[in-house]
C-alpha cells in the first residue's frame, strides 16, 4: 500500500514537472508569435529576424558568449529567487551589486595575498558589501514595517548617487591624468582565470556552484524549509515557532550577498576594476525576469539565464541586418509575461484536475464504510 | 473638518512659514522661497502628483501598480510623438492613451489571468523601457534632432498664463500690476515669502498644470461621493462582499486600472510636452516610484498625496534652482527638530525626544561644517526624504485591505 502510494506520488510529481515544462515551452513559443506580430506590424520581417537569431546562435563562438552573458544573470536571478522563496521582492539587486562591485574592486587593490586567497578575499568583500546594503532594507522592514519593494527601489537610487560620490571623491584612480575613469587595477593575483581565453571566465563555474548551493540551502536544509514555510504561509510558520523577523533579515542578507557577486565577472574577470561606464548595469532587473522564467528553481534559472544570454548575444547581429536590437529586450519581457500568465493558469487547471481526480478516487474507495 | 482641526492646520502652516522665513533672512538665501524656486517646484510636483493619483486609483480598486513608471514611459513617448506630429493638446491625449495601454496590459495580466501584481508591474516597466526604445529606433532615428534615445523637438508649446493683478497677467490687453512680485521684492519677514510662494504658484502657469491640480478634487469627488467610486473602493476593500452585493469587481478593476494608466500616461506627457519639448530616454527618472511612495505617505488619500507631491517637488526644486540653498536647508531641518523636540517633551515621548535631539545635532553640525554638498549626493535627496518620511510616518497608515490580493469571481475565500 505504502509502496503504491509512493509510486503514485512519484508519478504525480513527474506529471507536475512535465506540466510545468510543457506549459513553459508553449508559453515561449506563444511569446515568439506575439513578438513576430509586433515585428510585422512595425514593418519588419519576423522570419528574417528569427532566422538570423537561429543562424548566428548555432555557432560555437556564440555558445561561449551565451555562457559568458548568462553568468551575471545566474547570480542576479538567484539573489532575487532567495527573496521570492520567502515572499520578499528584492528589487534592490541593482543597487546592491553596484555598491558591492565598487567596494570589492577598491578593497582588492589594498591587499597583497597569494592568488587563490586574493580572489577569495575580493569575493567575500563583495558578498559582505552586497549583504550590508541589502540589510538596510531588511532593518527598515523589521523595525518600521516599510515594504521592501518601495525601500529597495529607493535604495537603488540612493546607491547610484552614493557610489558616484565615493567613486569621484575617494576611489577614482587619477594616476593617468584623469583619463582613466576606473578604480586602480587589481593585481594579477586577484584576477579570476579564464576558462577559455577571453571568451569565458572562471566566474561561470562559481555561478554554477552558487546555483548548487542555493539548491542545497533553500531546498534541502532546515533553514531553507523555514524560509519557504514563512513564504508560503507566514501565519502557520509563526505558529510553528519560526521567527518571522529573523527570517526576513536572513533572507534579505543572503539575497544581498549573492547579489554582491553579479558584477564580479567584470570586476575580477574582465576589466579588473570598477568604472561607472565599464561595470555593466541593469543586471538587477534582468535577474528578476530570469528568476521568474526559471520559476525560482536552480536548474530553471540556469536554463533561463542561458536563454536570455543567447538572445542578448544575437542583438549585435540583428542590428547589422537593420532590425533594432532592442527587440531582443522586448522579446524577453514578453516571454516573461506570457510564461508567468501561462504557468499561473496551467497550474490552476492542474490543481483543479488533481482535486477532481482525488474526489473520484475517494468515491471509489468508499471511505464512509 | 472640525473647527479645531482647521485651526491646528493654520497654525502648522504659519509656523512652518515663520521658520522658513527666519532661515531665509538669517542665511540670506532668498532662493528658498523665491517665485523661481516655487514655480520650478510646482512644475516638478505635477508629474509626481499625477503618478501618486495613478497609484491611488489602482490600489483603491484592489490592484498594486508597480508599473506606473512603465506607464509613464509609454506616456512620455506617445505624448512626445503626438505633440511632434499634431501639436501639444493632441500630444497630451496620446500620452493618456499610451498610459492606458500600459494599464490595460496590467489589467489583463492581473485581473483576467490573476498573476502576481508586483511581477506584472515590474515586467511592464521593463517592457515599456525597451519597447519605447525599439519604437524610437524605428520612428525617430534619422529625423532632424531625433535619435535612438530622443525625439525631435516639438514646434509648439502649450500656452502659459499669469494670474491678473496678483502676478501681472493681461486683462483684455491691459497689463495688470504684478502685486505678488512686488511683495516678493520687499523681502519682508513672512510677507516676502508669501509673495514669492504666491507668485510661483500663479505666474507662468501651464494649462497642463491646471488639469493636473484639478485631477485631485475630481478624484476625491468621484471616489468618495459617487456610486461608482463607492463600488470601486469596495472592490479594493472587500471584493467578496462587493461581489455578493452584485458589484462587478472584475469590470471595476479594469476601469480602475485604465484610469490609473491614463493618469500615469498624463504624468509622462507633462514631462515630455510641458517640462521639456521632446522625449528623452530616462525622462521619468523614477518619478513613478516616487509617486507610489507619495501615495503611501499620503495614506491612500488625494489630499495626502497632494501634500507629499509638493514636498518632493519642493525638495527637487530647491536642488535644481538653488543648490547653494542646500546648506540652508540643514538649518531648516534643525529648526524643525527643535519644534519636534518641544512637542515630544510636552507629549512625554522619550523616543521622539531622542530622535529630535539627534536630528538637531546632526543638522546643526552639518550646517556649521559643510560648505557645499556634492552634486552626486543631492541627487539622492528625494529618495532619502522618501525613506525618512516612510520610516517616521508609517504607524497610522491604512492601505485598502485587499489591494494586492488576486480575486477570482465565484470562488470561495
Amino acid at each position: 500500500m505504502t509502496q503504491q502510494l509512493a509510486s503514485q506520488r512519484n508519478f504525480d510529481s513527474m506529471r507536475k514537472s512535465l506540466n510545468t515544462l510543457g506549459s513553459s515551452v508553449g508559453a515561449i513559443i506563444l511569446a515568439l508569435v506575439i513578438c513576430g506580430v509586433l515585428l510585422l506590424v512595425t514593418g519588419k520581417d519576423p522570419f528574417a529576424a528569427y532566422g538570423k537569431i537561429l543562424e548566428t546562435g548555432l555557432t560555437g563562438e556564440k555558445l561561449l558568449e551565451m555562457l559568458k552573458r548568462a553568468t551575471p544573470l545566474i547570480f542576479s536571478a538567484i539573489a532575487v529567487a532567495i527573496g521570492f522563496k520567502m515572499n520578499l521582492f528584492n528589487i534592490g539587486v541593482e543597487g546592491q551589486y553596484l555598491f558591492a562591485a565598487l567596494i570589492a574592486a577598491e578593497a582588492g587593490t589594498h591587499v597583497s595575498l597569494p592568488a587563490p586567497v586574493h580572489v577569495l578575499f575580493i569575493l567575500v568583500v563583495a558578498m559582505v558589501s552586497g549583504a550590508a546594503w541589502a540589510s538596510i532594507a531588511a532593518i527598515l522592514k523589521i523595525t518600521r514595517g516599510i515594504n521592501e519593494v518601495i525601500s529597495t527601489i529607493m535604495l537603488n537610487y540612493i546607491a547610484l548617487s552614493f557610489i558616484q560620490w565615493i567613486f569621484e571623491t575617494f576611489f577614482r584612480d587619477d594616476s593617468d591624468g584623469g583619463l582613466n575613469v576606473k578604480t586602480t587595477e587589481i593585481a594579477p593575483s586577484g584576477r579570476m582565470p579564464d576558462l577559455v581565453d577571453d571568451r569565458l571566465n572562471g566566474m561561470f563555474i562559481v555561478a554554477l556552484f552558487a546555483a548548487f548551493l542555493y539548491w542545497v540551502v533553500v531546498f534541502r536544509s532546515r533553514f531553507g524549509f523555514q524560509l519557504r514555510a514563512s513564504g508560503l504561509n507566514p501565519i502557520a510558520a509563526r505558529t510553528a515557532g519560526i521567527p518571522a523577523k529573523q527570517m526576513i533579515l536572513f533572507a534579505l542578507v543572503l539575497s544581498g550577498a549573492v547579489a554582491g557577486l553579479v558584477a564580479m565577472p567584470s570586476v575580477i574577470g574582465d576589466v579588473y576594476a570598477y568604472g561607472p561606464s565599464s561595470t555593466p548595469t541593469q543586471f538587477g532587473f534582468a535577474g528578476i525576469t530570469v528568476a521568474l522564467l526559471g520559476r525560482n528553481h536552480p536548474l530553471g534559472i540556469i536554463v533561463a539565464a542561458m536563454l536570455f544570454g543567447f538572445l542578448d548575444s544575437t542583438s549585435a547581429v540583428l542590428q547589422l541586418s537593420e532590425i533594432p536590437s532592442s527587440i531582443v529586450k522586448v522579446i524577453q519581457a514578453i516571454i516573461v509575461l506570457v510564461v508567468v500568465i501561462v504557468n499561473e493558469s496551467s497550474s490552476r487547471r492542474y490543481n483543479r484536475k488533481t482535486a477532481e481526480r482525488a474526489a473520484m478516487a475517494l468515491k471509489s474507495l468508499d471511505v464512509t464504510q | 473638518m472640525t473647527q479645531s482641526k482647521n485651526l491646528r492646520l493654520l497654525i502648522l502652516i504659519f509656523g512652518a512659514l515663520a521658520i522658513i522665513s527666519s532661515v531665509r533672512l538669517w542665511t540670506a538665501q532668498d532662493a528658498l522661497t523665491s517665485s523661481g524656486t516655487i514655480g520650478t517646484a510646482l512644475r516638478l510636483t505635477v508629474p509626481i502628483l499625477l503618478a501618486g493619483m495613478a497609484g491611488l486609483w489602482a490600489e483603491r480598486c484592489g490592484v498594486l501598480n508597480i508599473g506606473i513608471e512603465g506607464m509613464m514611459i509609454f506616456g512620455t513617448w506617445a505624448g512626445a510623438w503626438g505633440a511632434w506630429q499634431f501639436g501639444p493638446w493632441v500630444g497630451l491625449l496620446f500620452a493618456i492613451l499610451g498610459g492606458m495601454f500600459g494599464g490595460l496590459v496590467h489589467a489583463v495580466a492581473t485581473v483576467r489571468f490573476n498573476i502576481d501584481q508586483v511581477i506584472s508591474g515590474v515586467v511592464i516597466n521593463l517592457f515599456a523601457f525597451f519597447g519605447v526604445r525599439y519604437l524610437s529606433e524605428l520612428v525617430y532615428v534619422g529625423k532632424k534632432g531625433g535619435g535612438i534615445s530622443q525625439s525631435p523637438p516639438q514646434k509648439w508649446a502649450l500656452p502659459r498664463f499669469n494670474l491678473p493683478i496678483l502676478s501681472g497677467g493681461d486683462i483684455a490687453g491691459w497689463k495688470s500690476p504684478d502685486f505678488l512680485g512686488w511683495l516678493e521684492l520687499q523681502r519682508w519677514f513672512i510677507l516676502g515669502d508669501l509673495g514669492g510662494i504666491g507668485r510661483g504658484l500663479t505666474h507662468s502657469i501651464s494649462w497642463a498644470t491646471v488639469i493636473a491640480v484639478v485631477v485631485v478634487p475630481v478624484s476625491t469627488w468621484v471616489l468618495w461621493r459617487t456610486r461608482f467610486g463607492l463600488r470601486l473602493r469596495s472592490s479594493g476593500e472587500s471584493p467578496v462582499a462587493a461581489e455578493s452585493l452584485g458589484v462587478n469587481v472584475i469590470r471595476l478593476r479594469y476601469y480602475g486600472l485604465l484610469i490609473s494608466g491614463g493618469l500615469a500616461g498624463l504624468a509622462g506627457g507633462t514631462l515630455s510636452i510641458v517640462a521639456s519639448s521632446y522625449y528623452r530616454q530616462g525622462q521619468t527618472a523614477g518619478r513613478g516610484f516616487i509617486g507610489l511612495a507619495t501615495m503611501i505617505f499620503g495614506n491612500w488619500r488625494p489630499s495626502g498625496i497632494m501634500t507629499g507631491a509638493m514636498l518632493f517637488g519642493y525638495a527637487e526644486g530647491v536642488k535644481l534652482v538653488a543648490s547653494d540653498s542646500i546648506t540652508a536647508s540643514f538649518l531648516f531641518i534643525a529648526a524643525i527638530s527643535v519644534m519636534f523636540f518641544i512637542y515630544a517633551i510636552i507629549r512625554r515621548k522619550r523616543m521622539q525626544v531622542l530622535i529630535a535631539l539627534v536630528a538637531f545635532c546632526l543638522s546643526a553640525i552639518a550646517y556649521r561644517t559643510v560648505d557645499t554638498v556634492p552634486e552626486s549626493l543631492t541627487q539622492s535627496l528625494p529618495y532619502v526624504v522618501t525613506l525618512i518620511v516612510l520610516a517616521t510616518a508609517n504607524q497610522r497608515l491604512r492601505p485598502p485591505a485587499m489591494a494586492g490580493v488576486p480575486f477570482r469571481p465565484g470562488e470561495p475565500h
